[in-house]
């Protein structure tokens, strides 16, 4: 048989609806919006041609399928290839391309290590390098909002709470955008990343060894889990390599974001000022509003149906989490942007078992960051043209120029 | 139909009406109950969803799921017997009359 990006070819029942698109164009991943009301428009299930997939994008069927880790694993890949068909690029992920029982394991050990509690005991290192590097900016006249912000502050706190001994800022956030790319389909994104691939992800599992890592980091304490037998230590290695895929990109993302969404509506950042408890909910509507994580897919590991359609064993599903947190069914008036919705509930972290374990870390470097820029800053004044940067499963920023009025 | 009661810490009661399958967590949200904030959406990743079950219900509610317990420990108030996260028990009739009570601090 031959595969189709990796996956079985679908032949999908004829009255699921057909969008005719390619979904991982430059063009959609740059202003996914209309590709996303596209596709919540065609119906609560749609078939891709393009490659062979089905797709959601309507709230309650993306929420649905995304969480239903019955009928749609994770651990043939989220991304187009199926893993049990295909060979993966590097070795599949222990969290996040597993199903239980093995994903129960790993999960309470990572779930532990991220957790709230742990996250208290970072705050003050997180507020103390925001206070250092935003009263930096505010020296300078103008910033480039992506490299000087968004990727300045994640890679100064996230590995010194992993307690890395290495650090090469370039190489931690390019990782990320690596691996994104490589859930896509066989496209220059993803081609380019695979270049890139041995050099940058060498060095990586050379950081995660345990020599490489302080005896009081987050790293350690997965470390530990394995002494006391929980897993093994090899499996602990691999468990902090997940923190070093999916814990910086992302957040860079998550603070570039913040960032577009505030200086682009002025005024909701004078309500976020006024009010510094709509801190921790401003986060959730950046994250509602622009969808870091944009699409990661799930596959069909049983004969099963996702709105009264048929959906054959090995058809890989398309979750537009994008989509789903747009969708105007869930949200009311989904475009504004207001810092005070609490959209509890939208997709962006995900959902169910798989949900984002590393939350509330992204929450509090996201709350370090705000509180003191809404201490400081009078005023977030876009200085230039925002330009966003294509990528497989992120949306996120490439350039943002900003002028930071200091109050 | 499945009547749930929120006790707020200053003693004040709200009762509503929940539709079976959805959660504490999420019928307090869909009636603007204070003090259950939910910020992971039910992921059991937050604890701020924390509540104390009331008296005899706690044999009805069950179980706490694997991996709660390590959750309420990092909730801001004290985790007690009766402790569950509300986002983890799910309404049904047999649960009519439940009675919760919402911790002094969530977040
Ligand atoms: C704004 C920042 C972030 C966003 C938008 C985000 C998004 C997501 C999403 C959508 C998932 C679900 C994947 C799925 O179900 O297939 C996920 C899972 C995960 N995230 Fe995050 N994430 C962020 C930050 C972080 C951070 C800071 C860490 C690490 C410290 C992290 C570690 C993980 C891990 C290990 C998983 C897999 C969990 C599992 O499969 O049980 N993430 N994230
Ligand atoms: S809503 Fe987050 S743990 Fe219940």
């Amino acid at each position: 048989m031959t595969l189709i990006e990796g996956h079985r070819p679908l032949t999908p029942d004829p009255s699921i609806p057909v969008l005719d698109i390619d979904p991982y164009s430059d063009e959609i991943l740059l202003d996914p919006a209309p590709y996303h009301a596209a596709l919540r428009d065609a119906g609560p299930l749609v078939y891709i041609p393009r490659y062979s997939v089905l797709a959601v994008g309507r709230y309650d069927e993306t929420r649905k399928t995304f969480s239903d880790h019955e009928n749609f694993v994770s651990s043939r890949g989220i991304g187009l290839n199926d893993f049990k068909l295909e060979k993966p690029w590097r070795p599949p992920s222990i969290i996040l391309e597993v199903d239980p029982p093995d994903h129960t394991k790993t999960r309470k050990v990572m779930s532990k290590a991220l957790s709230p509690k742990i996250v208290r005991t970072l705050m003050n290192d997180f507020t103390a390098a925001a206070e250092v590097l935003v009263d930096r900016l505010l020296e300078k006249s103008e910033i480039e909002g992506v490299v000087d912000l968004a990727e300045a502050f994640p890679t100064t706190v996230f590995p010194a709470a992993v307690g890395m001994k290495d650090v090469n800022a370039r190489h931690l956030v390019d990782y990320g955008a690596i691996v994104f790319n490589a859930v896509g389909p066989d496209n220059d994104l993803r081609r380019r990343a695979m270049e890139r691939a041995p050099e940058v992800g060498g060095w990586i599992t050379a950081a995660c060894a345990r020599d490489r890592l302080t005896d009081d980091g987050l790293g350690a304490l997965v470390y530990s889990a394995a002494d006391a037998g929980e897993i093994s230590h090899e499996e602990a290695a691999m468990l902090v390599r997940s923190f070093l895929s999916a814990g910086v990109d992302t957040t860079v993302t998550g603070i570039g974001n913040a960032l577009w969404c505030l200086s682009q509506n002025p005024d909701q950042w004078e309500v976020l000022k006024a009010n510094t408890l709509l801190i921790r909910p401003c986060f959730e509507e950046v994250l509602r509003y622009t969808s870091p994580v944009h699409t990661f897919l799930r596959t069909a590991n049983l004969d099963a149906e996702i709105a009264g359609y048929p959906v054959p064993e090995g058809a890989k599903i398309m979750c537009a989490l994008g989509a789903a947190n747009m969708d105007p069914a869930k949200w009311h008036d989904p475009e504004a942007f207001r810092v005070d919705r609490k959209p509890v509930g939208h997709m962006a972290f995900g959902a169910g078992i798989h949900g984002c374990v590393g939350q509330n870390i992204a929450r509090g470097e996201l709350e370090a960051v705000l509180s003191v820029m809404a201490r400081k800053v009078a005023r977030i004044e876009p200085a230039g043209e925002a330009v966003w940067r294509p990528n497989n499963a992120i949306h996120a920023l490439d350039r943002l120029p900003l002028k930071l009025i200091p109050n | 139909m499945i009547n749930v009661t929120y006790i707020q810490p200053d003693g004040s009661e709200t009762t509503v009406t929940a539709q079976p399958g959805d959660s504490v967590m999420q019928t307090a949200l869909n009636n603007n109950i204070d003090g259950i904030i939910a910020e992971c959406g039910g992921s059991m990743a937050c604890a701020t969803c924390h509540v104390y079950v009331e008296g005899e219900w706690a044999d009805q509610t069950g179980a706490r799921m694997d991996g709660e317990e390590d959750m309420l420990d990092c909730a801001m108030s004290e985790m007690k017997d009766t402790s569950r996260l509300s986002c983890q028990i799910k309404l049904t009739e047999a649960l009519d009359g439940l009675r919760v009570h919402i911790p002094e601090e969530q977040a």
